[in-house]
């Protein structure tokens, strides 16, 4: 071993931590930056774009003294940077007002429907992640074969058909003409009084509890708007992983594994993959936080109590508070997933270690 | 003049040495095409752009009814047949014919959206390249928060505020869809920064102004309408989204995704008046990626094989 | 002298949309166990003759030979498996930088008792082991550390020198070394090659050293094979070098710049097309 190598050993200590610290505090700049842009957009849209925010809360038909107070209630007589400081504030500490349908703190709702989203979010990417990699894998390795076809075409319909719409089609068939699936809810009116969850992952909770008659009409009731997510975040994942393993292919090692005698099978797996699922890690993170999105809607068909109903609901109430609340949390989720797949990414790969 | 040796429409357009800057466009624009027309898929989704433009074109003619007015006491939720070839809904209107109609209100929302938001991403994106420094980092700094945002969301929030309808249903996509465009221009902007002939034109005392909108902009051009076009269908599914939320276009217009959400109520036993909407929005929605893809192959360079 | 590799006539095409390319056309040698040198200009033909031989050609080429003999074993009409049972057990190949050919993501140590475990039935401290006294082999001072570091924590010679362990494990009786050490400083150049050299010896093995540097491979081989255009259009022992007849050898000798005599100008690699028919 050359000398200049033990000094390099010697030094990685110190540079090392320097480069972790600064990479942290480029992280936390990145993380405040984005959330108080969040929190200018919304901002923006709900005190700035309504010509009246009063008569958006109050409606036009309150009396002159019950709008002057709300006015001043809601601070809307300050200057307008001092009315976004008072609302980053009370955002960070999770107030987002009262929602006026259904009377409680915004923050409260969120925080019950939440859990419901979650779940079915996750459902879908271990649909996607399980299914996708390895489509994507075979579509790389048997490039222009029949699968990889069948992979491209996948891709294709995923990213051209609405969501929303081939929920409704998977109704009409799984619930209506095959009956294979529980009609839109969450649970069965029966256990809806009786179950009392715990986590608010019911199939986790029925698990926990033992309950498996409770577990088997959750999954009768998540199976079809997970599948659906799943569709979604699969074309994506296995789109995206064949192109990473491509790319792996036709890299060097891979010849000098099969230069070892190794057989395809493990260069595949436990060489290209291995490579591959560096960035494949930031794609199914990224592939989570679009799922938490595409809720919005599937939720809306499958009358899924999660944040997108939730959103939805207001939304046709002009509920604008809740609106905007549900917003800046399901954005704030998103961009900690970014910055989380991000992060994950440098831990993950070895060569970035060092640097 | 000596006799020139008579060319072929073909030599002409792949000659090396081309005597006019027409020639040598005509000439690039030749290869694209030959290399985008090898591929069928590409082609078919060309077909498709081109069928949904000559459909809007003439909706007139081609829709035998009227796709606002319906007949109520006769014909309301008939399955598809030979009157009504995809049956007809609550109200009685021709489902054809208003999806006829729809396709006007798609390539009124994807063109509108494309003129707003790409301009917007092009501006930022160029001048933050040539500019940089602080410029580009506030300018960037921007770009990557309404990126980090989720755009369905966000796109709900705006037109909550604004109010529903199709007008503010485009400005509210357009504001999420520029960041992309930026990053993008901005990427080609700093690779053409530092060479030599904008240094050239730089000299020869060009405005910033001109170097960015003569010499920079022209080179973006090519891989911004590549991502516009890929971009399409995100954008026609972001507008059905809208629509079928209530959001976006009102009764009653026949746009496509507000039609699906008019047909939810049927969905069990008559599919068709949801049914038949969104086959229309997978279709277009296809053709653009199939035509952004082949695009793609064909124009950019880096996946070519030069 | 055994043969231990009998090439004749190996051709080596591959067929693209604007018509057929021939990397190799027609090349015959054999070899015993000696070290054999094949030099020539990028584009030569010189690594696609290494990769057919190991069967590393890509799917789309097309590999056709009147002989292609490893110890009696046809290789033209060996299966995969057959081939595959080989590669790194019997014949076993270096490829240039350490950078691109060794795994990122996997440990060193790991990536050589790989190929072990690959040919043979050992336990896994008794492939520790072994690695470890490999890794020693090719002089890294310190084995137990080396092996558990990823590639990109070493130097570019020591990454070279863990890349001749993992071939050299399972204990082969050809090497095929594809410009080993171009891609290395020119001071840790002879390093290698000398650790190279030695191994080969000791274990009388056969070797393949390809090459673009011409008194390189002179120095370092027994014979030397000189390829143009897919073709080989000189075979001399190096010790004879200088009776070489072919213009092209020359021209490779003759580019060489001095210290001993002004050469200015340096004269320019002559090509001559009839060279290539």
């Amino acid at each position: 071993m050359s000398v200049a190598d033990n000094q390099a050993a010697a030094g990685r200590g110190s540079a090392q931590a320097v480069a972790v610290l600064s990479a942290i505090g480029r992280f936390l700049a990145i993380a405040v930056t984005t959330y108080l842009g969040l929190l200018a957009v919304t901002f923006f849209i709900g005190r700035v774009i309504p010509i009246d925010p009063v008569l958006a809360v109050l409606g036009d038909r309150a009396p002159t003294a019950v709008v002057e107070r709300t006015r001043r209630e809601m601070g809307l007589d300050l200057p307008l940077i001092e009315q976004f400081y008072i609302y980053v504030k009370s955002a960070l500490s999770g107030d987002f007002g009262t929602s006026v349908l259904t009377t409680n703190p915004v923050m409260a709702d969120i925080r019950r429907v939440f859990p419901a989203t979650l779940e079915l979010a996750t459902l879908g990417t271990i649909i996607g992640a399980v299914i996708g990699v390895p489509l994507g894998v075979l579509a790389a390795v048997k490039r222009g074969s029949f699968i990889d076809q069948i992979v491209r075409i996948i891709g294709l319909i995923g990213y051209s058909v609405p969501i929303f719409w081939l929920g409704l089609l998977g109704l009409v068939l799984f619930y209506a003409k095959l009956q294979w699936v529980a009609f839109p809810a969450r649970l069965d009116v029966v256990y809806e009084y009786t179950f009392t969850p715990i986590t608010g992952f019911y199939l986790l909770d029925a698990a926990m509890q033992g309950q498996w008659d409770v577990f088997y009409d959750a999954f009768r009731h998540i199976i079809l708007p997970a599948a659906l997510l799943g569709y979604f975040s699969l074309a994506y994942i296995s789109r995206m992983t064949r192109s990473f393993m491509l790319n792996e292919l036709t890299q060097e090692y891979i010849v000098a594994a099969r230069a070892k005698g190794l057989s395809e099978t493990r260069i595949i797996w436990g060489h290209a993959l291995r490579n591959a699922a560096v960035p494949m890690v930031t794609v199914i993170a990224l592939s989570y936080a679009g799922l938490l999105e595409g809720s919005v809607l599937t939720e809306t068909v499958f009358s899924w109590p999660g944040i997108g109903l939730y959103i939805t609901n207001s939304l046709q109430n002009a509920d604008m508070n809740a609106v905007l609340g549900g917003t800046i949390v399901i954005g704030s989720v998103f961009i900690a997933i970014n910055l989380f797949s991000d992060l994950l990414y440098r831990v993950l790969d070895p060569r970035t270690k060092a640097r | 003049m000596s006799a020139q040796p008579i060319l072929t429409r073909r030599e002409w357009l792949l000659s090396d040495r081309p005597a006019s800057r027409m020639q040598a466009r005509l000439g690039r624009a030749y290869v694209a095409w030959r290399r985008f027309s090898a591929n069928r898929l590409a082609l078919l989704g060309l077909l498709i752009i081109i069928a949904l433009l000559v459909v809007a074109a003439l909706a007139d003619v081609l829709a035998p009814y009227s796709p606002t007015i319906g007949d109520l006491k006769n014909a309301r939720l008939l399955a598809p047949g030979a009157a009504h070839w995809f049956g007809t809904d609550d109200l009685g209107r021709d489902i054809y014919s208003r999806i006829v109609y729809g396709s006007r209100w798609t390539l009124y929302v994807v063109i509108l959206v494309a003129i707003i938001a790409a301009p917007i991403g092009l501006l930022v994106g160029t001048v933050a390249g040539y500019a940089g420094g602080w410029t580009d980092a506030i300018l960037m700094r921007v770009t990557d928060i309404f990126l980090a945002f989720p755009k369905l969301v966000l796109a709900l929030a705006f037109v909550a505020a604004l109010g529903p309808g199709i007008e503010n249903a485009v400005l509210a996509i357009a504001i999420t869809s520029w960041p992309p465009y930026a990053r993008i221009a901005r990427a080609e902007t700093l690779t053409v920064r530092n060479s030599d002939y904008i240094k050239a034109v730089q000299l020869m005392g060009a405005s910033p102004f001109r170097i960015v909108l003569r010499h920079i902009m022209p080179l973006c051009i090519s891989s911004l309408i590549i991502r516009v076009t890929l971009d399409m269908a995100g954008i026609i599914l972001t507008a059905a989204g809208l629509g079928f939320l209530g959001l976006g276009a009102q009764p009653p217009l026949p746009e496509w995704g507000a039609m699906i959400a008019s047909g939810r109520r049927f969905i069990l036993d008559q599919w068709w008046v949801a049914g038949a909407p969104g086959g229309a929005i997978l279709i277009v929605s296809l053709g653009f990626n199939l035509l952004g893809d082949g695009l793609r192959d064909a124009l950019d360079p880096r996946s070519g094989d030069q | 002298m055994s043969t231990l590799l009998d090439v004749e006539d190996l051709r080596v095409t591959y067929p693209t949309r604007t018509g057929v390319i021939e990397a190799v056309r027609g090349v015959s040698f054999q070899l015993g166990r000696e070290r054999l040198g094949i030099v020539g200009e990028s584009g030569s033909g010189k690594s696609q003759t290494g990769r057919a031989i190991m069967g590393l050609t890509p799917p789309q080429a097309q590999v056709s030979a009147k002989k292609l003999a490893f110890d009696g074993i046809d290789l033209m009409a060996a299966s995969p498996r057959e081939r595959r049972a080989l590669r790194g057990n019997r014949i076993a190949m270096i490829l240039q930088d350490p950078k691109y050919s060794l795994d990122p993501v996997m440990s060193i140590g790991r990536q050589i008792v790989e190929t072990l475990r690959a040919h043979e039935r050992v336990s896994k401290a008794e492939a520790r082991e072994r690695a470890l006294a490999m890794l020693e082999a090719v002089q890294i001072r310190d084995p137990a550390r080396v092996f558990d570091l990823h590639p990109h924590e070493v130097s570019g010679g020591m990454g070279q020198r863990a890349m001749i362990a993992m071939m050299l494990i399972a204990g082969p009786e050809l090497m095929i070394a594809d410009e080993p050490t171009s891609a290395l400083d020119v001071t840790v150049q002879l390093d290698v090659l000398k650790i190279l050299d030695k191994l080969v010896a000791e274990r009388g093995m056969g070797l393949i050293f390809i090459s673009h540097d011409l008194r390189l491979v002179s120095s370092f081989c027994d014979r030397v094979i000189v390829m143009y255009a897919g073709k080989v259009v000189e075979q001399i022992k190096a010790s004879e070098l200088r009776n070489a007849q072919h213009p092209y050898t020359l021209g490779l000798l003759d580019c060489m710049p001095r210290i001993d005599a002004d050469r200015h100008p340096l004269p320019v690699l002559d090509r001559k097309p009839e060279w290539a028919a």
